[in-house]
């Protein structure tokens, strides 16, 4: 295609033999030009952080004195922080409660709106509402919701004669409470892009299987649910990968208490860059987390490769 | 029933004259219908409620209607105490930066891959996909460090608005959606532009932008929301109070406000995004729709 382009803006004689002049004229410097924007960009802040990230990683710095190799010391010492498995397990357990909440609601809630010839519009401007609410303005919104004297959770349950329950301030209950704000504040997202996908699902699929004698729901589970099956498994992932990056949420709830019942991943890397100052152990565990998330993405492709073949 | 036909979805109007869908569907449509209303509108209708009340009518009924009186002077009165007027300003200085940089890397990046195609194009479009499938975490911290002293230059950023600017406009989904619209753009319309003599610049100015009204709003817009919702980064770059979003500002001022003004500044701030988002909900939700698409 670039041959295509060429031709028609320069000379086709000179095309052979291109000498830098002609180059020139035929805007190959513009392209440059505008190239640049983007390839700066870019290299400043997108591929250059992601390579000194894996060199910092490696490095002992205190911004002040010139960074120094250590090796796999940032490595070992991250690895072997006894906070660790803690935090591994607090992150596992909101990603997982995060699937369970929040994996079927959005589906659930896009296979019905797209039924709704008239009023579908209506459902969706109203669920992604939550979606445009900034997350902080959500979270603290929530956390008065959650407050275990006066909040509104609490006072809902008291007509039915249950509770008062401590929320936030329960080790048992502080991640089931964040999950729940997350699910309310992203299901509405996840339903419209399940519904841009529904609208590609041909009618006559629908047509054949009720002749074939399938009732309603038959047709959801053999005929809907296999025809989004794709982006349902991308966006489980994109969940996954998301759900394991999870910061503002603990962060603002919690504080990754009580007794550390949600401090995640990201929770540490934070406190290690910018409480304790050391960029080294931070960079080490982001890059162990990355790497972990990469390995993940790759097993997952090919094991539901395998699965929508058969 | 012919005329129907290609109307269908999953329920058919076969199913629609049976008892139990046609009774059914309607309770469900209404059960649901109250559902989401009460997770989308209640809890910022509640918000409006215990933003115009006292104090200690939030803390004794946070169910009860008013049991004071509507306290209107909630809504001045945090604006002045609380500051939201001058945390607010931040918040649009940084979205509208935001925006501005996001749509000159990317109609000018889309512009170069997808009309100019150089032979080093298909390099640069690959470089940008791989930071699709990279978890950001890994460039969090070098980022942050890229910000205190830029290499080559050793500018400091921190503590400017250019902190927040200028990062944001390197968005991988951006430049893929925006050049995924040029790509659609008839060929023969660019050839015909450029036997009339058109430079690359007048090209890119006089035909492909104007052509490209519709993707540049949903992406302004969809640039907008993030950049309002945004919370880590203004947070980790920007520690001076004067310049800080309302956002990063709301959990800091929050220990020393009456809860009353709180949630009048909550309001405040959700109010914006959320008008926005109402008058202009059909470009948004075909843009967040369109994100699945990329995605996939």
């Amino acid at each position: 295609m670039a041959v295509l382009t060429r031709v028609s803006t320069a000379h086709p004689a000179t095309q052979s033999r291109r000498s830098p002049a002609t180059w020139l004229r035929s805007g190959g410097l513009s392209s440059i030009l505008f190239a640049l924007p983007l390839v700066l960009t870019f290299l400043y802040f997108s591929w250059g952080p992601i390579v000194r990230g894996l060199v910092l990683s490696f490095q002992k710095t205190n911004l002040v004195t010139p960074a120094e190799w250590v090796g796999m010391s940032n490595f070992s010492y991250v690895l072997t922080d006894p906070q660790l498995p803690q935090a591994t397990i607090n992150t596992l357990y909101f990603a997982l409660l995060a699937l369970i909440f929040g994996f079927p609601v959005p589906l659930f809630l896009a296979v019905f709106i797209s039924e709704l010839r008239k009023t579908g519009w209506l459902y969706n401007v109203i669920s992604y509402l939550p979606a445009v609410v900034p997350p902080v303005v959500a979270i603290l919104l929530w956390k008065y919701f959650y407050d275990p004297g006066s909040g509104v959770f609490n006072a809902i349950l008291d007509w039915f004669g249950l509770g008062p329950y401590a929320w936030l301030n329960s080790p048992n209950l502080a991640m089931p409470a964040i999950v729940l704000e997350a699910t309310w504040a992203g299901a509405g997202a996840t339903s419209i892009i399940y519904l841009a996908a529904l609208t590609g699902v041909r009618n006559e699929l629908y047509e054949a299987a009720e002749l074939d004698g399938a009732g309603i729901w038959r047709r959801v589970w053999h005929v809907t649910i296999p025809q989004i099956r794709g982006i349902i498994l991308i966006m489980m992932l994109l969940q996954l990968i998301g759900t394991f990056q999870v910061f503002t949420e603990p962060f603002l709830f919690t504080g990754g208490g009580p007794d550390n019942a949600t401090t995640t991943i990201l929770l540490l890397i934070y406190r290690y860059a910018f409480i304790n100052g050391d960029f080294g152990a931070a960079t080490a565990l982001s890059v162990l987390l990355a790497l972990v998330l990469c390995v993940l993405s790759v097993v997952y492709h090919f094991l539901t490769r395998r699965w929508s073949t058969t | 029933m012919t005329a129907e036909a290609p109307e269908r979805g999953i329920i058919s109007t076969m199913d629609r004259r049976r008892p139990l869908v046609r009774y059914g569907l309607p309770i469900i449509q209404v059960l649901l219908f109250i559902g989401v209303v009460i997770a989308g509108v209640g809890p910022l209708l509640w918000l409006l409620k215990s933003g115009l009340s006292t104090s200690q009518d939030i803390l004794k009924g946070p169910l009860s209607l008013w049991p004071s009186g509507i306290q209107w002077h909630n809504v001045p009165d945090a604006w002045n105490q609380v500051q939201i007027g001058s945390y607010l300003g931040n918040t649009a200085i940084i979205a509208i930066g935001s925006l501005l940089s996001t749509l000159f890397v990317c109609t000018t990046g889309a512009f170069v891959l997808s009309v100019l195609r150089p032979k080093w194009g298909p390099v640069i479009t690959g470089l940008v996909l791989a930071t699709l499938f990279l978890p950001g975490v890994i460039s969090l911290v070098p980022l942050y460090l890229t910000i205190l002293k830029m290499p080559v230059f050793g500018w400091n950023l921190q503590n400017t608005f250019w902190a927040v600017w200028l990062p944001q406009a390197a968005g991988a989904f951006n430049i893929l959606v925006m050049k995924r619209y040029f790509d659609a753009i008839p060929r023969e319309l660019i050839e015909a532009a450029r036997i009339d003599g058109a430079s690359n610049l007048r090209l890119f100015t006089a035909l492909i932008l104007p052509m490209s009204k519709p993707i540049i709003g949903v992406v302004a817009l969809l640039t907008v929301i993030g950049s309002w919702k945004d919370y880590l980064w203004p947070l980790l770059v920007l520690p001076d109070p004067r310049l800080q979003p309302i956002s990063v500002a709301l959990p800091r001022v929050q220990k020393t406000t009456d809860l009353s003004l709180q949630m009048s500044a909550l309001f405040l701030a959700v109010l914006i995004p959320v008008v926005l988002f109402l008058i202009f909900q059909k470009q948004f939700l075909r843009g967040v729709g369109m994100s699945g698409g990329i995605k996939e």
